[in-house]
């Protein structure tokens, strides 16, 4: 009974436990409902991607209304491999948020924290298990407003404004979006995913088509922070609380490309994206900039958070690069690093929270000289670094090594030449930081600084040990990525 | 406008009714155009005409705003509840048929409750949203 229920509970589950936890109105219990939901969201994954790991499909018909004419949710290999990255993140992050929240919030808010957290990892894990295009549109919405409040949470007035500069792009994004899905409603008069697809695969050559693909993929595109659509991304990631910043970062823009892998893979198809609309030549060079200039400007900020978060913008230049090659290899690339980079970001954002709640900053002046006090925290920032440089033995390399595989079976050596140097770059960011901790004196005048609670260690070295892991032992991650990567070109693609 | 006794009048004459209008469209719903969203702003919106005319402090007397988001909580605490009570009696999430003896009385039910708890969020949610204006610091 419930076995049979799991792809509606795992959406279910978190959506009632955000208004539970508005009702306890106190922090402690909402905080505990959300941390068991949270766990529980991670088992429904697992048994999810259980289920469909040799390729099955799951089918959960909403209220027995039969597809196309209602709600489907459709667990394939893709959704049920971002939903792990997904949950894993969330069940990560809710243990560490108890002490990081109550010393960057309010008390009053913290119930509202819990409540919010939860309806953004509802709407996140829905938009990716969904498998029609308006329920997507709702649940974006769901997890983009919770956003917006969670980001207005900062401490600093500055996250008002991000937030609010958020809100605006995101409702550009998602009205983009919206636009193309009616388009589309308007050519086939259906709004399921796969019936969509069946029904447009006879319309090469309509302008309609055209127009709501562009809509589609610039709409998404806004929500993912592709460059030159990220500028709401640094400040948002700057001010927001550090629990918020470590989920958003780990998740957020993750969820986002997943959609456009799903609408350009499985609603249009590669042939129809890369031989009728080309958008090869549009997203590779806005990529190969995006991982530039990110990279490049990552080196020049002086607060940790708004580093990493340029550095975001040129990773999800990595992942569209995977995509633009396309080819099998490029597209195993692109979701291995969509993967990896939650693994790499959770793990250095959540070390820069610990840095955060013993400091109370975490700008590169502040945190000279920590290193002493809190080695743990700062071996964990400089693992989480060297896995974003892309060292053997870490998931970083592992993606790295793909991306160049797939750049160099289409003989683009301006690519390679790209990834390496920016990496190199990532080397100059991250030892930034690594100087300044480590080597630097701590200013005469600072407070003492102790090494951050267990409470912190934890999660972080959880996600530390995740990048280890998952660099060396690869089977789960290059096996199912491979094996998605596969089956969504098994439709061919034109030259 | 607290000295104006004409406006306070018609309010007074006219809110009763705007707020069985709003239980009607709320009930009608699942036989004719209406149900939990328009029931729940209709209804708001006479509590806002009663804020309007009688003054902030007159009308979150009688709906007090810190009841106001446990109500939106709950409302769409019993949307999902429904979902969930479906899902314990065998059936897939929000499948009505099985909550009664036979589906039509099933998803009759089904759709009053879902309806209810729209109608019950929408109203508090707005409510919500106007005493925070209101009442905001300039």
């Amino acid at each position: 009974m419930i076995l049979d229920n799991l792809p509606a509970l795992l959406v279910v589950l978190p959506l009632l436990g955000a208004p539970l936890c508005l009702l306890l109105s106190r922090g402690r219990p909402a905080w505990v409902v959300a941390t068991l939901i949270a766990w529980t969201v991670l088992a429904i994954s697992i048994v999810l991607l259980w289920q469909v790991r040799a390729g099955g499909v799951l089918h959960y018909a909403f209220g027995d209304w039969e597809p196309p004419w209602g709600i489907d949710y459709v667990v394939d290999r893709l959704a049920a491999y971002v939903l792990l990255i997904v949950s894993a993140i969330g069940a990560v992050v809710l243990p560490y948020s108890w002490r990081s929240v109550s010393r960057e919030i309010p008390a009053r808010l913290h119930a509202i924290f819990y409540t919010l957290l939860l309806l953004c990892l509802a709407g996140l894990l829905g938009i990716v298990i969904t498998g029609d295009a308006f329920n997507l549109f709702v649940l974006l919405e769901i997890s983009s407003l919770s956003t917006y409040a969670l980001i207005s949470l900062g401490r600093n007035r500055r996250a008002l404004t991000s937030s609010y500069q958020y809100l605006i792009m995101g409702t550009i994004g998602a009205t983009f979006y919206i636009i193309g899905v009616g388009l589309l409603y308007m050519l086939t008069g259906t709004l399921n995913m796969a019936d969509i697809a069946a029904r447009i695969a006879s319309m090469e050559g309509s302008s309609t088509l055209h127009t709501a693909f562009a809509f589609i993929v610039v709409g998404l595109a806004l929500k993912l922070a592709m460059f030159p659509l990220h500028l709401w991304l640094p400040n948002a990631y700057a001010f927001a609380p550090s629990v918020v910043t470590a989920f958003l970062a780990a998740t957020a823009t993750k969820v986002a490309l997943y959609a456009m892998i799903r609408f350009v893979y499985t609603v249009f198809g590669p042939a129809f994206t890369f031989g009728e609309m080309h958008v090869q030549l549009l997203v590779l060079p806005l990529a190969a900039a995006g991982v530039f200039i990110g990279s490049v400007v990552a080196a020049f900020q002086h607060g940790i958070k708004r580093m990493l978060a340029y550095s975001s913008v040129a990773q999800i230049g990595y992942m569209l690069l995977g995509i633009g090659a396309m080819s099998v290899t490029g597209l195993t690339a692109a979701l291995l690093h969509l993967f990896n980079h939650a693994l790499m970001k959770g793990a250095l954002f959540l070390a820069v929270g610990a840095l955060v709640y013993r400091i109370g900053g975490s700008r590169l002046h502040e945190i000279a000289g920590a290193a002493r006090d809190m080695p743990w925290t700062m071996a964990a920032f400089v693992l989480g670094g060297l896995s974003l440089i892309g060292v053997p033995g870490t998931v970083g390399f592992i993606s790295k090594w793909y991306l160049i595989q797939a750049a160099l079976e289409n003989g683009w050596w301006p690519v390679v030449v790209l990834v390496l140097v920016t990496s190199l770059v990532a080397v100059v960011y991250i030892w930034r930081v690594v100087e300044t901790a480590y080597f630097a004196e701590r200013p005469a005048d600072a407070p003492p600084v102790s090494e951050a609670p267990l409470v912190l260690l934890l999660p972080t070295w959880v996600l530390v040990g995740a990048n280890l892991y998952f660099g060396i032992a690869t089977g789960l991650t290059v096996g199912l990525a491979t094996d998605i990567a596969v089956g969504l070109y098994a439709g061919g693609v034109a030259p | 406008m607290s000295h104006d006794i004409v406006l306070k009048v018609i309010a007074k004459l006219l809110i009763p009714f705007i707020l069985l209008f709003a239980l009607y469209v709320q009930f009608h719903g699942d036989f004719g155009p209406g149900g939990g969203f328009q029931a729940g702003v209709i209804f708001a919106a006479g509590i806002i005409l009663y804020a309007l005319t009688n003054g902030p402090d007159a009308a979150m007397r009688i709906m007090p705003p810190r009841l106001l988001t446990p109500l939106a909580a709950l409302g769409v605490l019993l949307y999902g509840g429904v979902g969930i009570a479906t899902v314990l009696l065998g059936g897939h999430f929000l499948n009505y048929d099985v909550l009664a003896h036979d589906a039509v009385h099933g998803q009759h039910y089904g759709i009053l409750l879902i309806e209810l708890g729209v109608g019950v969020t929408v109203a508090s949610v707005m409510l919500v949203i106007f005493f925070a204006f209101i009442t905001q610091e300039p």
